[in-house]
């Protein structure tokens, strides 16, 4: 069995191989042959899966060595495999909803004439993820992690006619860029410090080296996840990401690349376990980003970027689990797989609606579309749920469980994280439910002339909005596309509620992750009832707001927090500020350094020995008596200094 | 006699060279008084060969005349040939070798 490891990550590469490189008589199957390796990794997936379950917990763990990759001396850099719990499950998560999100794109991508090339993309994606997560050393990692980054790179500039699409898959790299230095500081940490990068020997010697170690390779890996997985202070690349094809934003924040950063973190739970400001240091990023993400998803008009707030938001929660150490890890990866089913399915959701809407993104120009589109909303109304934690759903398990470990902490620090994170629940219950009532409920919107919003004065009124405006005809997506929708829906529903049985899954990780259950200073059931309370608030306010009244259908000015939120809380004022401005500040003055000393010492040494070269020339005259005083002189000096060197 | 005598002379003689050499203009003058220059010398190392009472010293007087003699002849030449171009003997006519 363990011979079959690598052929998960080979099958969508050599999907991405072939379509990339076939060319154009590949243009009619690509999709089909894409979207098959894709689901051959998943079909050998289950095999594996059962293979592990049939074995004893301790024994669960296979192993792969496929070749040395680069063996000098005590460096040694294999390829090698190593599937666990851990990993299994993400397999598991990435083929499979990888799998029906290339489904979908069969449909959603019908008239691109790069449909090719979408998939190879998709399949790169893949093939970088699940090498990211099979790979049985951080180097291998980092070769996966680098893949992500560059998948995810092509398929945001996927449309690069746009200039707004190149600008974002750009800002996507370079932001990663920095997570990505933070990573392979710490791979070169650990090498210094072990003397290897393999996690078993990595991970096994974390207990006896020192704190301070550790916590520097700690805070260097939480930068890389910061990068990835889009987390505060490396976030402002995840909003302008929702200018790619809408199955990417799908596959990104449900399967891939945002997820990289939870399993780092989960994957090096030996290293943050020995290093307690490190692991501080992820839960406040974590208990930052879900306030962050929670207030930017509530202001957002446009769908994707108001799903891309939440993502932001429930990754925070993962996030702040992964920091709580024990207590958290396998509560992170529980919320993680159902996050994946349900954020899946609420953006192949929204893309059904752009779909139906002549690619309209803008809420306020949506309104009444349940009649319209029955499978998408349904099925969007399921995802709506577990992302809300109803009780019953998914996502209520999964982040009921990570507020109870945040309350289980213990002492103050307990408190502010699980207050932190109910809040967070009630926000996304509000954000949730406007997106929820402003897309499907209220009045049809779309109907009339869209008018110029004054907050974009600059936005001129397209053509047909001054003479004819031809509404659009919403209609209900293609089975291609609806399919995967209500897998996806069924997974958001059952999946919590089936890991939950007996702690099924908790069992299931814990000799990877070991699971430690705190001792919360609440009761288990006080903690749910308030998370369903603060839920029930969340949805009441929206409605308030957003079902009672009818929606303006343009954006009103807002508060400050309001006008704060939409330009995703200063994210990027702050970028430009800080670090555009400053960093130019800086290559200037670097430069004014570089040309007055640098250069001035250089072009003064030569401009001296110029000018000390013609004043020597001077005593070049030609005149044959002159230099006959200069050999007297020099021959009674050297006679002078003999005689005195003899003298002492 | 005192052989130190003899120093003083040829110590003498050399500086009469020197300035020789240094204050005149004529080529052949400047020319004679490297010779005395030259055998001031060989008058010190032939004292020296004396005080020391070994033939160290005359044999580098009898090489520093063969080298003379042949410096001679190598000079003379150039300033037979420079006073033919220029219709010249002096030095500091001679003064285009400079940068």
């Amino acid at each position: 069995m363990e011979n079959l490891i690598a052929l998960l990550v080979a099958a969508p590469l050599a999907g991405a191989a072939l379509l990339l490189c076939g060319g154009r008589r590949l243009d009619r199957a690509g999709h089909w042959i894409g979207t098959l390796l894709a689901l051959g990794s998943f079909a050998l997936a289950v095999p594996l899966f059962t293979e592990l379950l049939g074995r004893d917990a301790e024994h669960r763990t296979l192993h792969q060595h496929l070749f040395s990759w680069i063996p000098v001396g005590g460096f040694q850099a294999d390829v090698a495999f190593q599937l666990d719990q851990l990993s299994m499950t993400f397999v598991l998560l990435i083929t499979g909803v990888g799998s029906l999100i290339h489904i979908y794109s069969i449909g959603y991508m019908e008239h691109d004439e790069r449909r090719r090339r979408f998939f190879g993309y998709l399949n790169l994606f893949l093939a970088a993820m699940l090498l990211l997560v099979l790979a049985d050393n951080y180097l291998l990692l980092y070769v996966g992690w680098e893949g992500v980054g560059l998948a995810s790179y092509l398929l945001i500039g996927f449309w690069q006619h746009k200039p707004s699409a190149a600008t974002a898959a750009k800002k996507a790299f370079l932001v990663n860029r920095v997570g990505d230095v933070g990573l392979s500081i710490a791979i070169m940490l650990m090498f210094t410090t072990f003397g290897t990068f393999a996690f078993g020997p990595v991970l096994g010697a974390a207990g006896e080296t020192s704190e301070g170690k550790l916590t520097a390779i700690g805070v260097m890996l939480l930068l890389a996840a910061c990068g990835k997985s889009a987390q505060v202070p490396l976030q402002s690349w995840l909003g302008d990401a929702m200018e790619g094809p809408t199955p990417v934003s799908a596959l990104i924040h449900a399967a891939t690349m945002v997820t990289a950063g939870v399993y780092l973190i989960t994957r090096s739970g030996a290293i943050f376990n020995g290093a307690p400001d490190a692991q501080t240091a992820v839960v406040v990023v974590g208990a930052v980003t879900l306030l962050f993400g929670a207030i930017v998803g509530c202001a957002k008009d446009d769908i994707k970027k108001a799903l891309a707030g939440s993502t932001m938001s429930q990754i925070g929660y993962m996030i702040l689990a992964a920091g709580l150490g024990p207590i958290g890890y396998a509560f992170a990866i529980m919320h993680l797989v159902t996050h994946g089913f349900f954020k899946a399915g609420l953006f192949l959701g929204a893309g059904s609606v752009m779909h139906g809407m002549n690619d309209e993104v803008d809420m306020r120009r949506y309104g009444g579309l349940r009649k319209y589109m029955p499978v998408t909303f349904i099925t969007f109304g399921l995802g709506y749920l577990a992302i809300i934690g109803f009780p019953g759903l998914s996502g209520f398990f999964s982040k009921d469980k990570i507020i109870e470990a945040a309350f289980a902490k213990g002492g103050t620090e307990g408190w502010i994280l699980g207050g932190a994170a109910l809040l967070g629940a009630a926000i996304t219950a509000f954000y949730m439910t406007r997106v929820m009532l402003m897309t499907f409920f209220g009045e049809e919107r779309w109907r009339k002339a869209p008018t110029p919003s004054p907050a974009e004065p600059s936005v001129e009124p397209a053509a047909e909005t001054r003479g004819e405006y031809t509404p659009p005809h919403p209609h209900e997506s293609p089975r291609s596309m609806t399919i995967p929708m209500i897998l996806l829906a069924v997974g958001s529903v059952f999946a919590g509620g089936l890991f939950s049985i007996n702690e099924a899954f908790v069992t299931w990780l814990e000799p990877v992750t070991s699971v430690d259950h705190g001792h919360p200073p609440l009761s288990a059931s006080a903690i749910t009832t308030a998370t369903i309370v603060v839920m029930v608030l969340g949805v009441g306010l929206a409605c308030l707001q957003y079902g009672r009244k009818p929606v303006p259908a343009v954006a009103p000015r807002g508060s400050l927090l309001t006008r704060a939120a939409r330009r995703d809380l200063l994210q990027d004022d702050f970028n430009h500020v800080v670090l555009v401005r400053g960093g130019g500040e800086l290559t200037r003055a670097l430069v004014q350094l570089d040309h007055s000393v640098v250069d001035g010492a250089v072009n003064g040494t030569a401009a001296s020995m110029g000018g000390l070269s013609g004043r020597l020339r001077q005593a070049q005259n030609g005149f044959a008596r002159s230099y006959a005083v200069q050999m007297l002189g020099g021959a009674a000096v050297l006679i002078a200094v003999t005689l005195l060197m003899r003298g002492v | 006699m005192n052989p130190v005598n003899y120093l003083y002379l040829a110590a003498l003689l050399f500086t009469i060279g020197a300035a020789g050499v240094l204050i005149r203009r004529n080529a052949i003058v400047v020319f004679m008084c490297i010779e005395l220059m030259l055998n001031a010398c060989n008058l010190a190392f032939v004292v020296f060969s004396r005080m020391h009472g070994n033939l160290d010293g005359q044999i580098i007087a009898f090489f520093t005349m063969v080298v003379a003699a042949a410096e001679v002849v190598v000079g003379l030449a150039i300033i037979v040939s420079i006073f033919r171009t220029r219709h010249t003997a002096s030095v500091d006519d001679a003064s285009l070798m400079k940068l």
